[in-house]
């Protein structure tokens, strides 16, 4: 061990201490040997930490301080949508009624919370345009299967059985390509434009009789709004096929645009992106899926509705593909997500969009003279930069995010999407200051600065974290996974 | 407009536009056609203040009978478990929660360290050598041990027991239909696993045999015996898993299973309407590299220090795109850390103590129901639930106890159709003797 390591919880350990206090054991006991199969006991102990509550405490508490959250400072991580987590969220979804009940509970005795799940399904209905709301998908993942296996579907139903290829742009996240193949399609790429747009003679071209979607992102992982929209969702269902709407990014047209009017017929949102889930350090998200009447009764089961003054959980869905999870979704999250939208109402919603956009398109500006700058156009709620001419200099874009941290930033989304070289991809959301805003254009510059005087300490960096690089060749070659005394 | 999330001052917006060169942020939005542009505000309800907001949703929670008010036997997979305090806590701290992924290992040190703690703690819990950082939940973590076992054995045939959660094994069913494999059920010989059908149903096409262990019933599956059989036809062994029980029962990766999954729910996680929870997902190290999801691995900064990584990111989704091993990104990262800060609170012997507690309960609360004359159906070992048949819906009866405080267990009928008027009992060593005494005189009352 090096005298700077943190220690495990393991290493902690010392016999004898406990940090629990469990109820009372007030029935009489019995012998564990005869309420068990022979050989059903089990004889070697777990090798769980015996550690006190304050020794855990403190435990966490140091971890914690070497963990950047988004309330621990800037986070314009591309994509990820990394806006302020209102603390009313937490709060609401700890209240006894939505916390501690269980999902097999009678349905008269849950009443509020499926009155929660069937409002929410109505705002998120109006803010995508879209028929009907499946909150069922765990994450945006989930989704993106879920909505996949619906059109899937859709296309069986249809006798239309050779409709296994979904398209997907060259500039798509991974997770499209890898969705496709959990629903039992192949991919197919369509090119994107000198513009950064779908390239519609490309589009033409790839669509058939064997078309079962496009996936898309509107605006793009680029952050540029698919202008040709119209054409694009008009080519794909000339040819058949449906469109899928990725959310990801519907934090930059809110009130602006909705999926449903823009041709697509199926949506997932991420409840923690756009609606301040919060990410949790990777999860749980929620990743509710919205369809057009015509994929309604594909819906996975059951389905919450509204009968007369009741809610109820609606599990005679003859089509339905089944369920995509046990229960009915990440509720708790979807509570926190009914909370910001009530929070915001039509014109805090208006807003976002408008703060967001704002934001990007005025940092885009003011880096412009400092990075090079791949598609000179309005973005929406974020941008992407290409490190070229710093790599020029010998120093890469991961140099760059990496000198970042020592201005106390998490860095902008690197590497992504992959048709632009030496990619930095900025999303600044709308819950930050412009005088944020300002001291992070003002790092990149000095960035951008030593680069050209002083390359070593951006290629060395981070010089102030509480570890250096770390050597991930290694990590991958001779695994450790776990840690053994 | 002013609201409290959104700092921009109107002298903000004009010198931002100014910057960029453009009179109003509507010419921002010039590149969406006009046909589809959004006019006006959506239908939606207006925004309301932080106290009008809390106190309407406080209301709209309280018209939910919850599990602090009401005394709750209801298990089928979300159990009312002790939670440390502190759980709460620490997961409360926003350096974790409001953190994205550790993409950026050298300021995520904390959450990367808290994972590979988490992973080594399913391990020993689980008896096997490589856990993931988590699945969404037990339901989606079997599918995926299904998918990566057709994957791994290039069989198409899933063998599943009838005994496994009915919810999980419609999970299986929706994802085996992506990937074109056959599920097969095997039937319930008095609350196990008919091993001598299994034994005529397992071949050479066949990828997985999948079990619950306690199953959903409550007994102890016999996975000696079953692991003979599977293994004899090189199919997968694959174990649903309550973590929980295996501080008491002798886990899975001891008798040979080659993935473990399961929900850490039972470890420091609110039931919360059923989810978000915490799938786990465990396997043997020769299928390290199959596992879908993300892992934390161990390795050393330039000066030696130690820090943890994403590790063996080639199998996943972002970087294999169509060839990766699952589509999983975000995953329960939040409720992983709680299930470990509960882990590391029971430690080696609150865990073992607290399982054991299930047992004692559960068995006093079914020979109580056997006192008062109700049957006690598919009697055996159990971990904490057991199957008493009534002589009304089961449905009426929860409703009725309900009134008197009790959330009653639950309607196998819904799932096993000669199982109506069967009621699965949940007894966790969150029940008091007085608790259990009452809950069995109620029901001995409605049952005469």
């Amino acid at each position: 061990m090096h005298n700077q390591d943190q220690q495990l919880i393991f290493e902690q350990s010392t016999p004898g201490r406990i940090g629990y206090s469990l109820p009372e054991m007030d029935v009489p006991e019995t012998d564990l040997n005869g309420l068990l199969p022979e050989g059903y006991l089990r004889e070697e102990e777990p090798a769980l930490p015996e550690v006190s509550e304050l020794d855990i405490m403190r435990h966490y508490t140091s971890l914690s301080k070497r963990n950047h959250g988004l309330d621990s400072g800037f986070y314009p991580l591309g994509s990820c949508t990394m806006k302020y987590n209102p603390k009313i969220n937490e709060n609401v979804a700890r209240y006894n009624g939505f916390a501690h009940i269980h999902p097999l509970q009678d349905e008269s005795s849950v009443q509020g919370a499926l009155e929660l799940m069937y409002d929410l399904q109505q705002h998120l209905k109006e803010i995508t345009g879209m028929d009907e709301v499946t909150l069922q998908p765990a994450a945006g993942a989930h989704g993106e299967w879920t909505g996949l296996m619906l059109i899937r579907a859709f296309h069986e139903a249809n006798g239309d059985v050779l409709r296994t290829k979904v398209i997907i742009p060259d500039s798509a996240h991974g997770t499209n390509p890898a969705s496709a193949s959990v629903a039992g399609l192949d991919t197919v790429t369509v090119k994107s434009n000198e513009n950064g747009l779908v390239d519609l003679e490309d589009l033409r071209r790839v669509v058939g009789d064997d078309t079962a979607a496009l996936m898309l992102t509107n605006p793009n992982t680029l952050g540029l709004f698919e202008e040709h929209i119209i054409e694009i969702a008009e080519i794909v269902h000339g040819a058949g096929g449906k469109v899928y709407y990725d959310g990801a990014n519907l934090n930059a047209v809110l009130s602006k645009a909705r999926p449903g009017d823009m041709g697509f017929d199926v949506v997932h949102l991420n409840l923690h992106k756009t609606f301040t889930g919060p990410h949790g350090g990777g999860g749980p998200g929620s990743g509710p899926v919205g369809v057009k009447a015509d994929l309604i009764p594909f819906l996975p089961k059951p389905v919450v509705s509204k009968q007369g003054d009741e809610y109820v959980l609606d599990y005679d869905r003859p089509q339905s593909i089944g369920r995509v999870k046990p229960f009915y979704g990440n509720f708790g999250i979807n509570v926190r997500a009914y909370t910001y939208i009530r929070s915001m109402g039509p014109d805090g919603l208006k807003a976002v969009t408008e703060n967001a956009v704002l934001n990007a398109n005025y940092m885009m500006r003011r880096l412009a003279e400092y990075y090079d700058l791949p598609f000179d156009r309005h973005c929406k709620h974020e941008f992407v930069l290409s490190g070229k001419r710093q790599k020029k200099l010998g120093v890469r874009t991961l140099d760059i995010a990496k000198r970042l941290l020592d201005f106390g930033y998490h860095p902008p989304t690197i590497y992504f999407p992959l048709n632009v070289e030496e990619c930095i991809m900025i999303e600044p959301t709308e819950t930050e200051s412009k005088e944020t805003l300002d001291s992070f254009i003002d790092a990149m510059i000095q960035i951008a600065k030593e680069a050209e005087e002083n390359p070593e300490i951006v290629q060395e960096a981070p010089h102030t974290t509480v570890v250096s690089r770390l050597d991930e060749t290694t990590a991958a070659r001779k695994p450790i996974l776990r840690y053994q005394a | 407009m002013k609201h409290r999330y959104l700092p921009m001052t109107e002298q903000d917006k004009k010198d931002m536009l100014e910057t960029i060169g453009v009179e109003a942020v509507d010419e921002l939005f010039g590149d969406i056609p006009e046909k589809v542009r959004f006019k006006g505000d959506y239908q939606i309800k207006p925004a309301k203040s932080e106290t009008a907001l809390m106190k309407e949703l406080y209301k709209l929670a309280s018209r939910n009978a919850d599990l602090k008010e009401n005394v709750s036997f209801l298990g089928a997979g979300v159990y009312d478990h002790y939670i440390p305090v502190i759980v709460d806590h620490v997961i409360s701290r926003s350096e974790f929660y409001t953190a994205y992924t550790p993409y950026q290992p050298e300021i995520s040190q904390g959450e990367l360290q808290a994972i590979f703690e988490f992973q080594t703690m399913i391990c020993e819990l689980t008896g096997m050598e490589v856990a993931n950082s988590s699945m969404y939940d037990g339901g989606t973590a079997l599918a995926e041990a299904a998918m990566l076992s057709a994957g791994h054995t290039r069989r198409k045939t899933i063998v599943i027991s009838s005994a496994v959660h009915p919810e999980y094994r419609d999970v299986l069913k929706t994802y085996a239909k992506g990937q074109y494999l056959e599920v097969v059920e095997i039937p319930v010989k008095n609350g196990i696993t008919d091993v001598d059908v299994l034994k005529e149903m397992v071949n050479k096409d066949v990828a997985a045999v999948i079990v619950q262990y306690p199953n959903f019933f409550g007994r102890i599956e016999p996975l000696k015996e079953l692991e003979e059989i599977i293994h004899e036809h090189k199919a997968m062994f694959v174990v649903s898993s309550n973590p929980l029980s295996l501080g008491v029962l002798t886990p899975p990766g001891k008798f040979g299973a080659d993935i473990v999954v399961g929900d850490a729910q039972v470890l420091g996680i609110p039931s919360a309407f059923g989810g978000p929870h915490c799938g786990y997902f465990a396997v043997t190290s020769k299928l390290m590299r199959k596992v879908p999801g993300r892992l934390v691995g161990q390795t050393t900064d330039e000066e030696g220090r130690r820090g943890f990584v994403l590790t063996l990111q080639a199998r996943e989704q972002h970087i294999r795109r169509d060839k990766a091993t699952s589509n999983i990104c975000s995953n329960q990262a939040l409720n992983a850390l709680a299930a470990s800060v509960a882990m590391t609170a029971l430690g080696k012997n609150g865990v073992r103590e607290m399982a054991a507690a299930n047992i004692q309960k559960a068995n006093y609360a079914k020979n109580a129901f056997k006192q008062v004359g109700i049957e006690v159906v598919y009697d055996g070992h159990l971990f904490n639930e057991f199957v008493i048949k009534l002589n009304k819906p089961v449905k009426e009866i929860n409703q009725m106890l309900l009134q008197k405080g009790i959330i009653g267990g639950y309607d196998l009928g819904r799932d096993y159709p000669d199982l109506a008027n069967h009621m699965l009992v949940a007894v966790t060593e969150q029940r008091t003797k007085e608790e259990i005494d009452t809950f069995v005189k109620e029901l001995g009352d409605i049952h005469a």
